[in-house]
Formats: C-alpha cells, sequence, structure tokens
C-alpha cells in the first residue's frame, strides 16, 4: 500500500510549454498544403470511385472541365452542363476553350495538355461523349477522369 | 535614463500565442482542399477527317474482347450478358494472355514471362492469337444513357488487367507498378519492361444513340 501512496504523490503536470510549437508546425503545413479555390464550382460534383488511379507528374499540363447538374437549378436547368474556369459552356464552346488553354503553354507542352473531367457520377455517358468528341476535334487527346480512390 | 528605459519594455505575453495560432489553424483546416489531380488517363483516338475514310483494319473477331454496356448498365461480355461486374479483370486477363497463334515474336515474349503469369497463358484457338500489337484488342461501347459510374468501373477493370500483367513482370503489385513515376532511369526502365510488347489496347467505342438519354 505505501508503495502506491509513494507513486500517487508524483506530480504529473505536463508542460504545455511546447504546445504552441506544436500547432504551428500544423498550422505550417496546413498553410504550405492550401490551394485557395479559385473559382467556384457550378455543377454537382461528385466524384466516382475507382481503383486504378494515376497521378499525373506536370501539374500545369491540366486544365479542367466539370461536368455535371448545375447547382442553381432555378436558372440552368437539371440537364447536366460543362463548366470551364468560372462559367457554364456548351460543347461547341470547347475548342475554343483548349486553344485559350493551350496558348498559356509553353510551345513545347502544347501537345501534352491533359484535360482533367470532373464528372459527376449522375451524368450518363452522353454528355461525356460529346466532350470528348470535341477534346478530339481541338487535339487535346490526354484525357483523365478525375475520381477518388475506392477502398476495397 | 537608460536604465528607466529598459525597465519600461514590457515583456509581450506569449500565453496567448497558442490561442492565436489555433485559430489560423482552424481557419487554414476550414478551406483547405486537398488537390486532388488523381484520375484514369485515356488517350481518345486522334480526329477523323470527313475527306479520308477511316482506314480499313480488319482485326479478326477472336481477337477483340467485346464489352458493351447499355442504357440500364447492365452487360454484355463476348456475347454472355452479366449483371454485374465481377470476375471481369480476371476474364480479361485471360484474353490478353491468351495464345492461341502466336508467331515467333509472341513465343518470345511467352518465353520471357513470369512462372506466375505463364500459369494464366491459355491456348484457346477461338481466342486472341497472341497479346502483342495486332493481337488482343478489348472494346469497350456504350450508349448514351449507360451511367458514367459505369463506363468507368468497366474502363477502371479493364485498365486493372492490364496494370497487373504489367506489375507481376517486373515482380510488382499493380499498385506499386502504377505508384512509378519513370522520373529516375530505374523506374523508367521498371515501366519500360512491364509493358513491352504487350500494348495496352482498349478501344473505347462511339455509344449509340439508341435507347434514350
Amino acid at each position: 500500500m505505501a508503495k502506491f501512496k509513494k507513486k500517487n504523490k508524483a506530480s504529473t503536470a505536463i508542460s504545455v510549454a511546447s504546445l504552441p510549437d506544436i500547432v504551428f508546425m500544423l498550422l505550417f503545413f496546413f498553410m504550405v498544403t492550401t490551394v485557395m479555390r479559385e473559382q467556384d464550382i457550378l455543377v454537382e460534383q461528385r466524384l466516382p470511385q475507382a481503383t486504378q488511379l494515376q497521378k499525373l507528374q506536370k501539374k500545369t499540363l491540366i486544365s479542367f472541365l466539370y461536368i455535371g447538374e448545375p447547382r442553381n437549378r432555378a436558372l440552368y436547368g437539371t440537364e447536366p452542363r460543362i463548366q470551364a474556369n468560372d462559367a457554364l459552356i456548351t460543347p461547341n464552346d470547347i475548342v475554343l476553350w483548349v486553344n485559350q488553354e493551350k496558348d498559356a503553354l509553353s510551345e513545347a507542352e502544347r501537345d501534352m495538355i491533359t484535360i482533367s473531367l470532373k464528372v459527376d457520377r449522375e451524368v450518363k455517358m452522353g454528355p461525356v461523349s460529346d466532350v470528348q468528341f470535341e477534346l478530339r476535334e481541338a487535339d487535346a487527346r490526354r484525357v483523365l477522369y478525375a475520381s477518388t480512390q475506392k477502398l476495397d | 535614463m537608460a536604465s528607466r528605459m529598459k525597465k519600461e519594455a514590457p515583456e509581450i505575453p506569449a500565453g496567448s500565442m497558442a490561442d492565436i495560432a489555433f485559430l489560423l489553424l482552424i481557419f487554414f483546416l476550414v478551406t483547405t482542399t486537398i488537390a486532388s489531380d488523381k484520375g484514369i488517363l485515356n488517350i481518345l483516338p486522334p480526329k477523323q477527317d470527313p475527306n479520308v475514310p477511316p482506314p480499313d483494319i480488319q482485326v479478326n473477331e477472336r481477337n477483340i474482347f467485346n464489352i458493351l454496356v447499355n442504357a440500364n448498365d447492365q452487360l454484355l461480355v463476348e456475347g454472355e450478358f452479366r449483371d454485374n461486374t465481377d470476375g471481369l479483370t480476371q476474364d480479361v486477363k485471360a484474353f490478353i494472355l491468351n495464345f492461341g497463334a502466336p508467331n515467333e515474336a509472341a513465343q518470345a515474349v511467352y518465353n520471357g514471362l513470369p512462372a506466375s503469369l505463364k500459369a494464366l497463358v491459355g491456348r484457346d484457338p477461338a481466342s486472341s492469337d497472341h497479346p502483342l500489337s495486332g493481337g488482343a484488342v478489348v472494346s469497350i461501347k456504350t450508349n448514351r444513357g449507360t451511367s458514367y459510374e459505369r463506363y468507368l468501373e468497366v474502363f477502371d477493370l479493364v485498365k486493372r488487367a492490364y496494370f497487373e500483367i504489367y506489375g507481376e513482370r517486373v515482380g510488382l503489385t499493380a499498385d506499386e507498378y502504377r505508384a512509378l513515376t519513370g522520373e529516375n532511369p530505374g523506374e523508367a526502365e521498371l515501366i519500360d519492361r512491364g509493358k513491352a510488347d504487350i500494348p495496352m489496347a482498349i478501344s473505347i467505342a462511339e455509344p449509340d444513340k439508341v435507347g434514350g438519354e
């Protein structure tokens, strides 16, 4: 019994002096990894899941196209729409958009442009194939189907 | 005088430092979106010139693994109806690794396969001739009403079959093989050795319009 009492006597106040340091470390981590969202997503984005994901090395080569049901249904209806940059566009505008994106790249990299298709899982293949057809017309043939990792 | 000035310089209390840091931390936690640029890579075919008829490439029916997906997300795999995608990867692997009518180059590839893959090799003359270019082609055809989710699932499973074969050839799992970046010569060599002579021949057919959107 005496043994136990002795142990209890030992003071167990944890030093909080390093707490700010820990918090700062976390803070710096999040500050570095944060990418401020530069555009509003106007369409639904519930990405499908897949297993065979690949990561692209050069992020500057990626341009994003968002496809999904508009969030503002009162204004844009319920049919899936395509969003490029900050606006909803029609498939006819894709060639123009791709050329603008290509102009932003250096000459040597233009052929390597990759379009990341962020397609909502509820979308049917019809709109997706329309977009792919236009991408073929615009000669931007590298397509990345954005998806999240499926855990199995 | 100088001593008085020194006395007046107050020490800033550092006790609230943690609170400030916590506030900032929470702000960044909330605004952070971990950039996700992962996905499944697909290379679209070049655009068709309306003045030039599409090249008439003759591929034997036995060399094509047909996967049809209809508007109800049901599958027709090699003429056989399926309600789900179970076992599709195994079937595709068996199709790719079939040496029905191998030529000399295909024989060489077969001899270079590891024993674990040789065990999967079939000799069915009714299936693909060999996995080399001009041999096995996997064709995925959807309908305009097929859900994107189902299409991606099928595409994913077919890619998985290829990556498992590539990985196995260099002694890696499919996940490890896909994670190779090719940034250093050692990794680039592994990538090349994995996919050498077995091109990823996945043909995505134009979806047909029958059956509603």
